[in-house]
């Protein structure tokens, strides 16, 4: 299974194997990483899974569609690099993908 | 004097084409429920037409299809220009323009001028001195005595908040709280506001205190305030007046009996609940998951209204162009389809947040995790203080279909 390495904002890392076709964001309330909220459930209606895709990544991860930038552009943290994760759908490609969680979700 | 309530009128037995959730009286004596319920198994998206309040509508009252009115604002509009954001039409000349009641991109470019108020770094320096107040309020507390809690310590805190938000002269704050309860009052109610013109009277006076605060701010350097923000915002700074004070009451409103209406609820329901008051104060870290059960199970938003901008397919009913669609978040909370025992309250959920009570989309509550915020520290403050505080009376509730809120809460702190 592909790989996802969530980096908490104090730097803690956790590498969870995740099935094809599940998004990003399920990995991590699945499997208890802190710091991704997802209030919403994955209607990208909330904006609390919030995290920074690794540059290096961000040429496969892809652009936010047009509700996820503007869900994105209310959140004070927001990068460039921002996506909203129950939008990023697990492929072979992403294997080993990295994202960093900002400080809060809100 | 209140409108009446057709008091034959049963939740099961009335024809569902002349079924009526939404008159104001049925929320203040609590008898909506059936009707909710028997919508959400009967008639998930049910056109009313017998309203004697509020005109011909929908009702939408299944979590799934609000969260579905909540994604397509394009078709689904909240702009003031339609009818707004409650269920009650204003005439077009009272209708004050705020954010809320904006579609794209209007509501975009106003919503980030505020939204730095509720950054991580503004909301951690906002924590200390929240709990410094709120200690101050609960020592305050009379001991074996009976008081109403929402006097005392919802309105109390939650009117300091805003002050702090707004930057606000602090022994001038009860005048946010009047302002609030004169915005949001029923005329029907038979209260001070028992008119549209004497509602203008107090926006005007609302509006007069506010520009003297605007001009103050406009004229220094930006500072991490909402009157700052706005007078300093790319999108805000050239605002009409009357623009100026639909915002203000926006965020007045917005952050007021709300919040309120949650911290009262919270003793209500732990009250109700024995079993559930005792595992908190075993273990003061459910606290975390109780607060956003709190505001799910108390909903202080019965419900927000869209109009259809064009004809729409909504749960196999056709919604027209022009039509009003009202979204219960009361209901929708109370969906045993999304929500595991529903009319249970429980503290410790596994998933607390997943509730409509702060919308969804990009109405989304600006200020949901500083709600919570509020709440966790005033608990944490509770717990610390008073083995129990004891609701003695039957709560008094608001009379309104849109604020669901209690007035008075009469409990005893044992001596
Ligand atoms: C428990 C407390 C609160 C509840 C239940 C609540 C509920 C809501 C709801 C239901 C909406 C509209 C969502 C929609 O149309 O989809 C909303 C919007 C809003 N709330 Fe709150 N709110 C609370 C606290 C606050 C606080 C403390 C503030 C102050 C900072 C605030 C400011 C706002 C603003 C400015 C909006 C408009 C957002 C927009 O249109 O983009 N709210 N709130």
């Amino acid at each position: 299974m592909p790989q996802v390495t969530y980096i908490e904002h104090d730097g803690t890392e956790h590498r969870i194997a995740l099935e094809e076709g599940l998004s990003v964001m399920r990995g991590a309330v699945d499997n208890g990483v802190p710091g991704i909220d997802a209030d919403c459930g994955g209607e990208c209606a909330c904006a609390t899974c919030h995290v920074y895709v690794d540059e290096a990544w961000l040429a496969k991860t892809g652009a936010p569609g047009e509700q996820e930038a503007s869900m994105l552009s209310f959140a004070a943290t927001a990068q460039p690099n921002s996506r909203l994760s129950c939008q990023i759908t697990m492929t072979p490609a992403l294997d080993g993908l990295v994202v960093r969680l900002p400080e809060a979700q809100h | 004097m209140n409108a009446p309530v057709n008091p034959a009128s049963d939740a099961w037995t009335t024809p569902l084409d002349q079924l009526d959730p939404s008159h104001p009286a049925r929320f203040q004596d609590h008898s909506m429920w059936p009707y909710f319920e028997r919508l959400r198994r009967e008639a998930p998206v049910h056109h009313s037409t017998t309203s004697p309040l509020f005109g011909p509508y929908w009702s939408v009252t299944k979590y799934k299809d609000i969260m579905a009115v909540e994604v397509n604002h394009r078709q689904f509009s909240s702009d003031s220009g339609h009818g707004g954001i409650s269920i009650r039409d204003r005439p077009k000349d009272l209708r004050l323009p705020m954010f809320i009641a904006m579609d794209p991109p209007r509501h975009d470019e106003q919503r980030k001028v505020v939204q730095p108020i509720v950054a991580p770094g503004n909301l951690a320096k906002l924590e200390g001195i929240i709990r410094e107040r709120a200690g101050r309020i609960l020592d305050g507390l009379p001991r074996g005595e009976t008081f109403n809690w929402v006097e005392h310590v919802s309105i109390e805190l939650t009117v300091q908040m805003l002050a702090t938000l707004f930057d606000f002269p602090f022994e001038d704050r009860r005048k946010l709280s009047f302002w609030s309860d004169c915005a949001t009052a029923v005329p029907e109610a038979g209260g001070f506001i028992d008119s549209e013109e004497k509602r203008e009277q107090v926006f005007a006076e609302c509006l007069a205190y506010f520009t003297e605060l605007w001009n103050q701010r406009v004229n220094a350097e930006p500072r991490p305030d909402l009157i700052s923000m706005l007078a300093h915002g790319e999108a805000t700074r050239t605002m009409s007046p009357r623009e100026y004070l639909g915002n203000l009451i926006l965020l007045i409103v917005g952050g007021n009996d709300t919040t309120r209406n949650s911290i009262s609820g919270g003793v209500l329901f732990l009250n109700q609940t024995p079993g559930e008051y005792a595992k908190l104060r075993a273990n003061p870290g459910l606290i975390e998951s109780m607060v956003p059960e709190i505001i799910r199970y108390q909903t202080p938003l019965a419900h927000m209204r869209r109009t259809a901008v064009e004809d729409v397919e909504l749960g196999g009913q056709r919604i027209r162009a022009g039509d009003k669609v009202v979204m219960w978040y009361i209901s929708g909370n109370r969906d045993p389809e999304a929500i595991e025992e529903p009319e249970r309250f429980i503290i410790d959920r596994k998933r607390p947040r997943q509730h409509l009570s702060f919308g969804f989309g990009i109405h989304r509550c600006v200020g949901n995790r500083l709600a919570e915020l509020q709440l966790k520290i005033l608990w944490e403050e509770i717990l610390r203080r008073f083995e129990r505080v004891e609701v003695v009376g039957e709560p008094k509730r608001v009379f309104s279909s849109f604020i669901h809120g209690i007035t008075d809460l009469p409990v005893r702190i044992p001596a």
